[in-house]
């Protein structure tokens, strides 16, 4: 019964990387050839632009799938955070304040990111009620507290640095790309060289045999929500910089979209699989697709149903490639059976 | 006379897998047939086929009833007469026994409104039939197991099942309840229907079936009348070995004493437990289920806390608030639940091996070390040789006895002072458990203590240099194996009701 229920996890997920990158090659040449504006500096340059503040809510969001879970209140902790740094601008100097107050500000966001994911950790860790639950209940605790300290308004007037940071590029790339970077390599290492990750993956497919192994499961699902937090808050930070602007409602539609590209990047609905790399792979196709349409002058709503289209297409295709590889298996090993 | 039910050329395949070749099986009205064979032969299959919970390969021929069929949808073979309880009934916890019972006749193909009243009069005169009692108001959940059933045996003969398949029905039971279920069996023979008994006791099965169908590999080996059976030959065609089991006969009592329990109780789960074990010593908890046995297991992992009494290790007190206290005490337990406790079934073989281990692959302050998690990986897999295709493969593709394997290995890998094998042969083959027996010896030559909590008489008797006897929470009685009979032991356990 179970060795029927669980497939085959290689064959399930071998080829994954493979079959994405494969998949944006083909995306990427398709809309060369449809549009000579598609692959200009331009272009590039403002899909790197775009992709990070999906991409960090993203990451934010993978690490409680892999655990089994949901974190359903990212995009408004995110936005808390982006207020808490607002505010200390605006307190400490507004449009005058000085990096210093930008970083303490920074400390302060992350520290309320954290801040939220450890409470949805405490809560899921302790009452075992489901994740879906207890992150649903912080995204309206988030929301109604970010909509009465900020009147449902856009806080503005920052300093000048602030929105440079958010616009600018290094080496020609952008400030808010290579924040994403370094994030998904520091969450790569966590989650595939660190007893914290390891957990995180073995309680993901079954939280009490991974107990009972002597893992400290309670802390370890407080740590993965904090993590998760943490980079809420990142993503709150490079959102204030690139809208120059706080608004509790930011990339609200982004919340579902970061579900979306964590199954797509191949990560178990249920838990325990999933990685860094084909997710990140993933959310390019996703920019890539949009930013693609776009430019041949799509409505911004076909490129949302064909993001729907997509997705439906991969579960296909992975359910046929699984099917024919199991097939392959079972051919490869018939003379030895007989 | 024309069969119940005439199975031709049935075959399965799942995914790759060959669970079923060419299986040719039939039942006679009124006889007591068995279906044995090792865990994973293909006997579940067969049922869920002829019960249509699956589709046979095509090809295969089912006749009921004088009709042919190639696959049978649940409802048809419902209706054909064909009732099974499942290993684990299948009730409905919360709802009343008459509900229960009844239930069959309100749901399905031709369902009415329910009325209540008629609930009652269709599960009493079925309890009558089989002449049984039941307060048929009470929740099922209340009964014990073994009432419960007889609960899911009359459930099968609402709908008039003329062939009833009982998968390991005796599994939890005494041997007066036991006694009490062959009665029953004996009833329905009586009324010509067939009873299909699947059981890995096998000494009940040549003491009921008229004859024996023996799977092996998902191939049939034969089928065979039950009087010329004995137990050792059933033995060797189910596993193709022959098993001769000996007495383990070893002195550890001038060891030090590793573990000392002193009067630990918990309520509704053991009381005033005492023992000790000394190092290099196999101590066994013989016991049925419901004995208390995994919860007192399980306060020595410091999953539970006894509520009185105290636990030492090497002469000193502990008091465990985790398993996590009792792993670094040198306690390790595998758990009779293999499938949702002791592995972690969805995850590679090397993960979780590697799982209580971890903080020994640490570099450069916290980082795991793929290097050492293979060496130590490869170490056991080699000590305890596991057979397996590729460690990074699912748990879950591998044979019992290797998942078992694992899940020792990788408390072994921890090193510690006390191993609790909590059934360890539960799902395990019977030729792959003497390898585990074999590793079970080694670990205690090599001065490990073992702590082996079975329901198997037989195997506490061939592997224990001690076997405590546990029931209704509490330990009733100590036997020296190298100085009691087998039959003596096996009375003391199976004659008591719990």
């Amino acid at each position: 019964m179970t060795s029927t229920n669980h497939r085959n996890i290689k064959y399930y997920f071998e080829g994954e990387v493979a079959g994405l990158l494969i998949f944006l090659i083909a995306v990427v040449v398709a809309f060369s050839l449809a549009s000579p504006n598609f692959l200009t500096a331009t272009n590039l340059s403002s899909m790197a632009i775009q992709l990070p503040a999906l991409g960090l809510l993203t990451l934010a969001m993978l690490i409680p799938i892999l655990s089994g879970g949901l974190n359903l209140s990212i995009t408004y902790t995110a936005n808390m955070s982006g207020l808490a740094l607002a505010w200390t601008l605006q307190a400490l100097g507004g449009p005058e304040a000085g990096v210093e107050v930008f970083v303490l500000g920074c400390a302060l966001a992350l520290t309320v990111g954290a801040l939220s994911g450890f409470v949805i950790g405490v809560v899921v860790a302790y009452t075992k009620a489901h994740p879906i639950l207890v992150s649903l209940s912080m995204m309206i605790l988030m929301r109604g507290i970010g909509e009465f300290l900020s009147r449902g308004k856009d806080i503005t007037g920052f300093p000048k640095f602030v929105q440079e940071i958010g616009q600018g590029a290094i080496w020609g790339i952008p400030i808010p790309m290579l924040v994403f970077i370094v994030c998904a390599v520091a969450w790569h290492i966590i989650l595939s060289r660190t007893r914290q990750g390891f957990g995180t993956y073995m309680l993901g497919s079954n939280i009490m045999a991974t107990a009972y192994s002597g893992v400290a499961t309670k802390r370890n699902l407080i740590v993965l929500y904090t993590l998760s937090g943490l980079m809420c808050a990142v993503a709150g930070i490079v959102m204030l910089s690139q809208f120059n602007s706080v608004r509790v409602g930011h990339g609200e539609s982004f919340l579902l979209i970061t579900v979306l590209a964590c199954f797509l990047g191949a990560a178990d609905p249920f838990g325990g699989f999933g990685r860094v790399l084909p997710v990140f792979l993933a959310l390019v196709i996703l920019q890539v697709l949009s930013s693609g349409l776009n430019i041949l002058g799509a409505n911004q709503h076909l490129s949302t149903a064909l993001w729907g289209i997509f997705l439906l297409a991969v579960v296909i295709l992975r359910w046929a490639w699984w099917r024919y590889s199991a097939k392959l298996k079972w051919k490869l090993e018939e003379p030895n059976n007989e | 006379m024309i069969p119940v039910i005439q199975c031709k050329n049935v075959s399965k395949t799942f995914g790759g897998v060959r669970a079923l070749t060419n299986i040719d099986f039939e039942v006679m009205p009124g006889e007591v047939h068995c279906l044995a064979g090792e865990n994973g032969c293909g006997k579940s299959t067969l049922i869920k086929i002829i019960a249509g919970v699956c589709a046979a390969d095509p090809g295969a021929k089912l006749s009921l009833m004088d009709q042919e069929f190639e696959t049978l949808s649940p409802a048809q073979a419902r209706r054909l007469g064909v009732g099974v309880i499942w290993q684990d009934h299948a009730l409905f916890p919360e709802m009343s026994v008459a509900e229960n019972i009844a239930i069959e006749s309100f749901v399905g193909s031709n369902a009415k409104f329910v009325r209540h009243r008629n609930i009652e009069d269709v599960a009493q005169k079925v309890c009558e039939r089989l002449g049984v009692s039941f307060d048929l108001n009470a929740k099922v959940k209340t009964l014990p197991i073994a009432r419960r059933q007889l609960v899911a045996i009359c459930r099968t003969l609402v709908s008039d099942a003329r062939i009833v398949f009982m998968d390991e029905p005796t599994s939890s039971l005494t041997r007066t309840e036991t006694q009490h279920l062959l009665n029953v069996v004996r009833t329905l023979t009586a009324e010509n229907v067939a009873v299909v008994f699947v059981s890995h006791r096998l000494v009940e099965v040549l003491e009921i079936a008229d004859r024996v169908t023996v799977l092996r590999d998902g191939q049939k080996v034969g089928v065979y009348d039950a009087s010329e059976m004995s137990l050792a030959k059933l033995t060797e065609k189910m596993t193709g070995l022959t098993i001769t089991p000996a007495v383990v006969g070893q002195n550890t009592n001038d060891n030090d004493t590793v573990l000392e329990v002193k009067n630990i109780s918990r309520a509704g789960e053991y009381k005033d437990i005492c023992f000790s074990i000394s190092r290099g010593e196999v101590v066994g908890i013989i016991g049925l289920l419901g004995a208390g046995r995994t919860e007192l297991a399980l306060s020595l992992f410091g999953m539970t806390r006894p509520e009185l009494g105290q636990i030492y290790i090497d002469g000193k007190v502990v008091n465990f608030r985790s398993n996590q206290d009792a792993i670094a005490a040198g306690i390790a337990y595998v758990s009779e639940d293999r499938l949702s406790l002791g592995l972690v079934q969805a995850q590679s073989i090397e993960n979780n091996l590697a799982l209580t281990v971890l903080d020994k692959t640490l570099v450069f302050g916290g980082l795991l070390s793929l290097k050492k998690k293979k060496e130590i990986v490869d170490h056991w897999i080699d000590e305890l040789d596991v057979k397996l295709g590729n460690v990074s493969d699912a748990i879950s593709t591998l044979s019992g006895g290797n998942q078992q394997k694992i899940a020792i290995a990788k408390w072994l890998a921890t090193n510690p002072k006390l191993l609790i094998l909590d059934a360890p042969t539960v799902g395990v083959d019977i030729g792959a458990r003497e390898g585990i027996f074999k590793i079970v010896r080694d670990l205690a030559n090599k001065g490990l203590s073992i702590l082996l909590i079975s329901d198997e008489v037989s195997e506490v008797y061939f592997n224990c240099n001690r076997v405590l006897h546990m029931s209704g929470g509490t330990l009733r009685r100590e036997f020296i194996p190298a100085c009691c009979d087998f039959s003596e032991m096996e009375d003391a356990v199976y004659g008591t009701d719990i």
